[in-house]
């Protein structure tokens, strides 16, 4: 009986229910963060089970102990009690999908082979029922020499039943039966253990066993997590053991896999059987047709509108109720507090900033609702498998279609939903190029400075150059990022190499309580994580535009009749005085320093280069609207030189700029919660403002002297 | 050398015959493993990656990993 309080791992394949169970188990005693330094995500809690608080921990997804990838090998390191920012388990349930048992059983026959406390959990019994497989659960235990406890995690009495299986656990219970591995295999794994494991390295004692397997299979030092000083030993003696078992005319790479197989077959053999002949199942039905070739990708383009249409639409109600909640919040602090700096730093620098935090929570929402509900659901995958042919041709990933698409409402949520794609350099790959996609923060920019500038001429009878221009600044973005995408793969070091296998789970209806538990988890990290960065940056932002304090009488004495007191106190702040600064740098891409004010300020979101351009032109309130500043644009003459300051050059030169260079604070912020490290969000920022400067540059210099 | 998975058309049912490359632990631990019969279901609409069912599994592979896997019908 196990009275005391446990840790208790659950480890499984992706695609077994395992959130499901530990939502089960640990209801809303759990917290959710990333692990130290890199992007896999930690879920621990706490559940009671007879009276006993025990700690849960749910690992990464993983399909063997022979890991692939970084969850998979945080899932090992923890099980193995190495990972130095995880707790040592007590007890292991792994998790399995009783409706494909073979493979889930190869894992947990290597958890096995670590020596401690495990418990199979046969889950979607419903499942396997359904598409006709009966499952013996107590041969199974006997075969396996473990407790096997079937559920379906879906309704509460397999919760109940795992809990009381967990209660009634003997954890002094003697080891497992192990699969025998072959003499040949026996006699190289002795091999490794005794000439190098052993004697050289400090890996620990329940992990020697599949440390030496997976040198064995791996012929090398693969990512070693465990320090040692003498590679030459180690190197000798994996490769006498390897040579060992091709002597015997074995594969080294194959043979433990297909013994723990063979091994598998005989547990499962009398303990799982298929009715009668493989019945077509549910799942396929529905696969011949959202994966067929025309009318697969016609669907996903189908669910994709849906999904975007929801976001652009359901989320504006919301989003403009957050606005006006903001501005009047802040009108009121600003009328009800006594004027002052602290006035000004709380409303525009604090309470702008948090306002410009929430404003993003209801398209991050919507988005990983449906997110949430097409990976519940199974048909990510589908997705993924049907658009990987188009997105390989880019140097993409089929599960990169979603997060690049959610960048035209937003790069923030697209960003986030980028860690749908498990490979890291996809995923990655991704992040980096998303914010090329025109976002809707650029639309008041773009709008203004064609409306300004693009002649209405039409052209070929039913198109204006004007929307013309407005679909070459999204196409432009979209092959800019194709581009940067394409070159990014030549770059980036392949690294260990990560297998693109990718498993077809079974159609289910989705956990709502893990889909809104999930969704709810998105939008607190955003707050919560990538939140403090945009108020803070928010801060320096006012601090910038708001200081040195230009005085009433140095107004009075300076200032020209027409312009308001904002205009000359934003000239004379630092912002003004970076505009002044960067000018020659941005002279030859046809910016003067009015412009160069407003790359800074529209950092803290593009659109609020329009605001800066009223603020500069001394544009009222009571007459500021598009109209008035465009007039102002295009009237605007420079003194030295007479001429306009805004040609078409310019302008053109600037929505390239807008296009490409990284003008977002949020989405630096995001970045760098996403990446866990600020090299991603500089590295994004250098080179797309790079790439602006060049395209801008050359874009300027062709149509001004042409 | 013989016929791959790669150059099969669904709908069919194969053998598997071997496992070739450098990186097979993965495809092997996913229990494509010699001897097993996987079926073909159907291709991606640009040709890749391809749909298979083995051991009673779905599975999505790219014609990289299809190349690495040796069949007879």
């Amino acid at each position: 009986m196990s009275s005391e309080p446990l840790t208790i791992a659950l480890v499984g394949n992706p695609n077994t229910g395992k959130s499901t169970i530990f939502n089960a188990l640990t209801g809303l005693r759990q917290k959710i963060a990333n692990y130290p330094g890199i992007t896999v995500e930690r879920k621990a809690g706490t559940t009671i089970i007879g009276g006993v608080l025990h700690k849960i921990i749910d690992l990464p997804g993983a399909y063997s102990l022979n890991y692939k990838k970084l969850d998979e090998r945080i899932a090992y390191e923890t099980l193995i009690g190495s990972y130095e920012h995880e707790e040592v388990p007590d007890l292991v349930l792994v998790i399995a999908d009783a409706s494909n048992l073979d493979r889930n059983l190869y894992l947990a026959t290597q958890v096995m082979d670590l020596n401690m406390p495990v418990v199979l959990v046969l889950n979607m019994m419903d499942i396997a029922e359904q598409n006709g497989i009966t499952i013996n659960a107590e041969k199974i235990s006997k075969a396996l020499g473990i407790p096997v406890v079937p559920i379906s995690a879906k309704n509460k009495e397999g919760i109940e039943t795992l809990k009381k299986a967990i209660q009634d656990l003997d954890l002094t219970k003697p080891d497992p039966l192990k699969w025998v591995p072959s003499k040949a295999l026996n006699k190289a794994i002795e091999t490794v253990l005794d000439e190098w494991i052993e004697p050289y390295t400090q890996v620990p004692e329940r992990a020697r066993y599949i440390e030496a397997l997976r040198l064995i299979s791996e012929g090398e030092f693969n990512d070693p997590f465990y320090k040692f000083e003498q590679p030459g030993v180690g190197k000798k003696a994996i490769a006498k053991a390897r040579k060992n078992i091709e002597d015997e005319g074995a594969n080294p790479v194959a043979l433990e896999v297909l013994q723990r197989y063979n091994f598998i077959s005989d547990c499962t053999s009398g303990a799982s059987s298929q009715n009668g002949q493989q019945k077509r199942t549910l799942t396929d039905k529905i696969d011949a047709v959202v994966t067929h070739k025309v009318a697969g990708p016609a669907i996903f383009a189908l669910i994709l509108l849906f999904m975007f249409q929801a976001i652009f639409s359901w989320a504006t109600p919301f989003m403009d109720m957050i606005d006006l909640f903001f501005v009047e919040g802040g009108n009121w602090i600003a009328n009800t507090l006594p004027p002052g700096m602290l006035n000004d730093l709380l409303v525009e620098g604090v309470i702008a900033g948090l306002g410009g935090v929430v404003i993003f929570i209801p398209q991050i929402l919507f988005l990983f609702f449906f997110i949430y509900i097409l990976e519940g659901t199974g048909y990510m995958a589908r997705a993924a498998f049907v658009m990987d042919g188009f997105m390989t041709k880019v140097g993409l990933h089929g599960r990169s279609v979603v997060p690049l698409m959610s960048g035209f409402a937003c790069a923030i949520p697209g960003i986030m939903a980028a860690r749908t794609i498990e490979n890291w350099r996809d995923r990655i790959i991704t992040i980096m190029v998303l914010p090329f996609m025109a976002c809707s923060a650029r639309l008041p920019v773009y709008a203004l400075l064609i409306a300004a500038f693009i002649p209405a001429t039409t052209v070929l009878g039913v198109f204006t150059l004007q929307g013309i221009t407005f679909f070459g600044l999204y196409i432009f973005g979209i092959v800019m990022a194709v581009a940067a995408a394409a070159v990014m793969k030549k770059i980036f070091p392949t690294g260990q190499q990560t297998p693109f296998i990718m498993e077809l789970p079974s159609y289910k209806i989705p956990t709502w309580a893990v889909v809104f538990q999930n969704t709810a988890e998105r939008g607190k990290v955003f707050v919560t994580e990538a939140g403090k960065i945009i108020v803070a940056i928010s801060i320096v932002l006012w601090f910038l535009a708001s200081f040195p304090k230009a005085g009433t009488e140095q107004y009075e004495a300076e200032a020209s009749s027409t312009e308001t007191i904002e205009s000359f106190q934003l000239r004379h702040s630092f912002a003004g005085k970076f505009g002044k600064l960067i000018e020659p740098a941005i002279e030859p891409i046809g910016f003067d320093w009015k412009i160069g004010i407003s790359l800074l300020t529209s950092f803290a979101a593009r659109e609020v280069m329009v605001g800066t351009l009223n603020t500069i032109y001394s544009i009222g309130e009571e007459d500021g609207d598009h109209v008035t500043l465009k007039e102002k644009l295009i009237n605007d003459i420079n003194p030295e030189t007479g001429k306009p300051v805004y040609s078409i050059a310019t302008a053109i030169s600037l929505m390239i700029f807008f296009a490409l260079a990284m003008q977002c604070m949020s989405t630096i912020a995001i970045v760098k919660r996403e990446t866990n490290s600020w090299k991603w969000p500089v590295a994004m920022f250098s080179y797309m403002t790079a790439l602006a400067y060049i395209c801008s540059f050359i874009a300027f210099q062709l149509i001004s002297s042409w | 050398m013989g016929i791959f998975l790669s150059d099969i058309q669904p709908p069919e049912k194969v053998t598997v015959i071997n496992i070739h490359g450098t990186d097979t632990t993965r495809l092997l631990e996913m229990g494509i493993t010699p001897g097993l019969e996987i079926e073909i279901i159907r291709k991606a609409p640009l040709g890749f990656p391809m749909e298979i069912k083995v051991r009673g599994y779905l599975l999505s592979l790219r014609e990289s990993e299809a190349k690495c896997i040796e069949v007879a019908s």
